[in-house]
């Protein structure tokens, strides 16, 4: 029954992906992710912050941030929100294709997220520049005279009510962005690993949480396109 | 393991993309009617089906062999709570806002 050392000495004979301080592959591959998830817990409460931000100035200015929301393009939001539902996808596929050792599949999965990753970073951007055009950025060129607020056609929307919501919406979807490049940067990594071959059924604990991270970044998007995008939009 | 239930992951890792997809659909045109006081929260309830399921189906929640990993994310929504749940209780009972 005394068993560690042994095992540990075999098992780093046989594996030479099993680190020496763990017992087993299994034991290793609970670790990383349990490591992966309590980092994850630290980016819910990071964005956690910002949603209890929104929440506060959601709630007294109401109207103001109805005005602000609608300046935002529903379509091209919902073709993001898409985007990254479809990258999610080539990831679970991609982390699938490596513990079942299906290395077109692998490689094909991890370059498609990519290809998809970048796609909504060009949407945002076109999102961004035509804010920029707009005077829509906070800051000293921001302008948002004579908007009426919806559901009262003789209100006008206050401005600086809804530069911070401008302010918010940068905030919020460029730290996601930021997300998604680093995310990109790692999934570059990974199929410069994958093509080497580097993951096999025994060893593929990268592509598993690197597709945790980036699953993780979609939900965070799941709840900024109804926040940012889809309020007070019924006529 | 992963040998014999090769096909079964796929069927269902579509099944949850194509839910997904349908769920953005229907949060858009949720958005466009009129439910009064009710569009945020369809809207936040649609968002957090979308976010179970990407957990539980896509992060492998549900089939996760540490314990210990849904205590770590249990622990962190239930932060999360108290985050916004006291924050938000202030600022509700507070006379002049």
């Amino acid at each position: 029954m005394t068993d560690s050392p042994v095992v540990a000495v075999h098992g780093e004979v046989e594996n030479p992906a099993l680190l020496h301080h763990f017992a087993e592959p299994q034991q290793q591959r609970d670790a990383a992710s349990l490591g992966m998830w309590v980092f994850l817990g630290t980016e819910i409460m990071f964005f956690g912050g910002l949603f209890c931000a929104y929440l506060i100035y959601r709630r007294w200015y109401f109207g103001d941030w109805g005005a602000a929301s609608k300046t935002l393009d529903v379509t091209l939001g919902a073709t993001n929100t898409a985007v990254l539902i479809c990258s999610s996808l080539t990831v679970v596929l991609a982390v699938w294709a490596a513990k079942t050792a299906r290395r077109k599949l692998l490689i094909g999965s991890l370059l498609l997220t990519l290809v998809l990753g970048f796609v909504f970073l060009g949407i945002k951007g076109i999102e961004y520049k035509e804010k920029f055009e707009n005077h829509h950025v906070p800051g000293p060129s921001f302008q948002f005279n004579n908007v009426k607020i919806p559901g009262h056609p003789d209100q006008y929307a206050n401005p600086s009510h809804a530069e911070i919501y401008f302010a918010l919406y940068f905030i919020m979807t460029g730290l996601h962005a930021l997300h998604m490049i680093i995310g990109i940067g790692i999934f570059i990594w990974l199929t410069t690993k994958a093509w080497e071959g580097r993951f096999t059924p025994d060893y593929n604990t990268p592509v598993e949480i690197g597709g945790l991270y980036w699953h993780f970044v979609d939900i965070i998007w799941i709840y900024l396109f109804p926040l940012l995008y889809l309020i007070d939009r019924h006529p | 393991m992963s040998g014999h239930s090769s096909s079964s992951p796929l069927k269902l890792y579509f099944g949850i993309w194509i839910t997904l997809l349908v769920c953005t659909g229907l949060t858009v045109w949720a958005a466009f009617m009129d439910l009064g006081r009710y569009n945020a929260a369809v809207a936040l309830t649609i968002a957090t089906f979308k976010a179970i399921l990407v957990a539980l189906f896509f992060m492998h929640i549900k089939g996760a062999s540490e314990k210990l990993t849904k205590m770590v994310v249990i622990a962190s929504l239930f932060f999360l709570l108290i985050l916004l749940a006291l924050s938000m209780s202030d600022y509700a009972t507070r006379p002049w806002s």
